[in-house]
């Protein structure tokens, strides 16, 4: 009884990191998870007899490839080639350094799940189901996908990977910016999808926030870069504004209306520390300004504490590292903030007129908060509307129709 | 003169068509060329959904899934290289100096799977 509790944990605890060796060792994710379920399972078998080995880690993966050569025999016998592969793993019998390298097998995994070789979506899925051991269900319910599609995505990544030769290695120093970012953007989307669902009626799924939190911190403990400080910063500098985030009908509810008494005091402190450490490196990157800009405002303990120039200040710099319309949009919005909602709406303005920000809804969104700050009401109601056409979100939604409703009492007031 | 045939197909009837040829008889029209001395190399690729596009801008090298080549840019060359992986393959594609104005596609060769050992 009690060992097939330790076998649970020790699955808990420890089967990612076996799996993500297994990979290495076969060079296969479906015969690695194969592997994987028959290495427990005969663990579940063995260990009430025999006792639990002295270092279960090693013996896990040590029966898995065991059992994955006898696979492969098996098949074998349906198709010739196998036969060499299984000869080519019982050969190599030295077994590697398990504590030395299991550490980089769990980054190997990581950087080959988030390979920009792969679709954005394909990526996601794989890094849930691989790294973070979510079933195909799980991820599909938490994405409201049909779980089909999602299995489909996960196969084809798969087969990509082996049909195109994607390897199984952290990359080498040269190439490390540009592979971190593909793994930093899956990370964050994860966080984000959980923090503002792109579409049903939830206003956040705390879940997916969770899963996104714990690769930020396993992701740092294996590679400290200053950037992955920074998202981490970033994720719970946000994460620490969930419980005020929405009201008791859990609308959501806005930065400047939001009750700091709510925030979340240790995980900004965490944050804090982590920005600090991430811009002392002058190695940071735009997660790390994004995490500035956050840390900026859990500083202040009411709204108008808020030190507007220091966050335009940081708009400049991120705008500089990572140019896009949706950062010029929230400088526009702090440069509001800072001189008035003229200046804000001149700079939207422009942004709209220059296309980028088509289909954008919190363009829009922005724009009506600040003509309604200029008491230019008509133009207000106008921009909300135009906002509700392009919002899917139910939750999102309910709030614009909120503001839109609230426009007219403010008209009507004296 | 040398002359490079591009080979065109419907990837998702290819296989599968009543004329369509078997990997046996592209190895023996190979084997065939090859023996009059006028091949210098063919391969055939692995599926589309295996592909890759590189694209150097100021410096920077942005790797995309998927054939994205623009509609209105065309094959203007091409290089079979030997990479030890994709990474190696990527590496050499943000090289290729046009991947600074286009895009470079980078897809695997495929095995034939034919009866007879090669």
């Amino acid at each position: 009884m009690q060992i097939s509790r330790h076998i649970e944990a020790l699955y808990r605890d420890e089967s990612r990191r076996v799996l993500a060796t297994l990979i290495r060792l076969l060079g296969d994710f479906d015969l690695a998870e194969e592997a994987l379920q028959d290495a427990f399972t005969a663990a579940v078998t063995q260990w009430p007899k025999e006792g639990i080995p002295d270092n279960p880690r090693a013996w896990l993966v040590s029966a898995g490839r065991f059992k994955a050569i006898d696979r492969l025999r098996r098949r074998a016998r349906f198709d010739a080639s196998l036969e060499e592969l299984a000869l080519r793993f019982e050969q190599a019998t030295e077994m590697p350094d398990l504590d030395l390298s299991v550490e980089d097998d769990r980054l190997r995994l990581i950087f080959t799940c988030c390979h920009p070789a792969l679709s954005e979506q394909a990526r996601v899925a794989l890094t849930l189901r691989e790294v973070c051991d979510l079933t195909t269900e799980e991820i599909a319910s938490a994405f409201l996908t049909p779980t089909p599609t999602v299995a489909q995505r996960i196969v084809r990544a798969k087969a990509k990977i082996r049909d195109a030769g994607i390897p199984y290695r952290v990359p080498e120093k040269s190439e490390l910016a540009e592979r971190l970012d593909s793994v930093l953007q899956v990370i964050y989307l994860v966080f984000n999808e959980g923090y503002f669902p792109s579409s049903g009626d939830a206003p956040t799924r705390a879940d997916l926030s969770g899963e996104a939190l714990r690769l930020g911190r396993l992701l740092l403990s294996l590679l400290p870069e200053p950037e992955v400080a920074g998202l981490l910063a970033l994720m719970l500098l946000t994460e620490a504004r969930r419980a005020a985030r929405t009201d008791d009908a859990g609308d959501p509810v806005l930065l400047d209306d939001q009750d700091r008494a709510l925030w979340d005091r240790s995980l900004i402190a965490e944050g804090e520390s982590l920005v600090e450490r991430a811009l002392r490196s002058r190695r940071f990157g735009p997660y790390s300004l994004q995490a500035a800009i956050a840390a900026v405002h859990a500083e202040a303990a009411r709204p108008e504490d808020t030190d507007w120039e220091q966050i335009v200040g940081l708009y400049d710099v991120l705008l500089r590292a990572a140019p896009s319309p949706v950062i010029a949009l929230n400088r526009a919005v702090a440069v509001a903030m800072r001189d008035g909602p003229e200046a804000g709406l001149t700079l939207i303005d422009g942004l709209l007129a220059g296309g980028g920000l088509d289909g954008y809804y919190l363009a829009r969104a922005a724009r009506a908060d600040l003509c309604r700050r200029a008491g230019r009401i008509e133009e207000a109601r106008a921009a909300y509307r135009a906002a509700l056409a392009m919002c899917q979100q139910g939750a999102q939604r309910a709030f614009l129709e909120k503001r839109l409703a609230a426009l007219d009492v403010e008209s009507r007031a004296p | 003169m040398k002359y490079l045939c591009l080979v065109y197909a419907e990837e998702a009837s290819l296989h599968s068509l009543p004329d369509s040829p078997e990997d046996d008889e592209c190895q023996a029209y190979a084997d065939s060329l090859a023996e009059s001395g006028r091949m210098l190399g063919a391969e055939p690729l692995e599926s589309v959904s295996s592909a890759v596009t590189v694209r150097v801008r100021d410096g920077k090298t942005s790797v995309t899934d998927g054939p994205f080549a623009e509609t209105k840019e065309q094959l203007t060359g091409f290089y079979l290289v030997d990479a030890r992986d994709l990474n190696e393959a990527i590496r050499i594609a943000e090289g290729i100096p046009p991947a600074r104005v286009g895009s470079i596609e980078v897809r695997p060769v495929r095995e034939l799977q034919t009866e007879k050992p090669r």
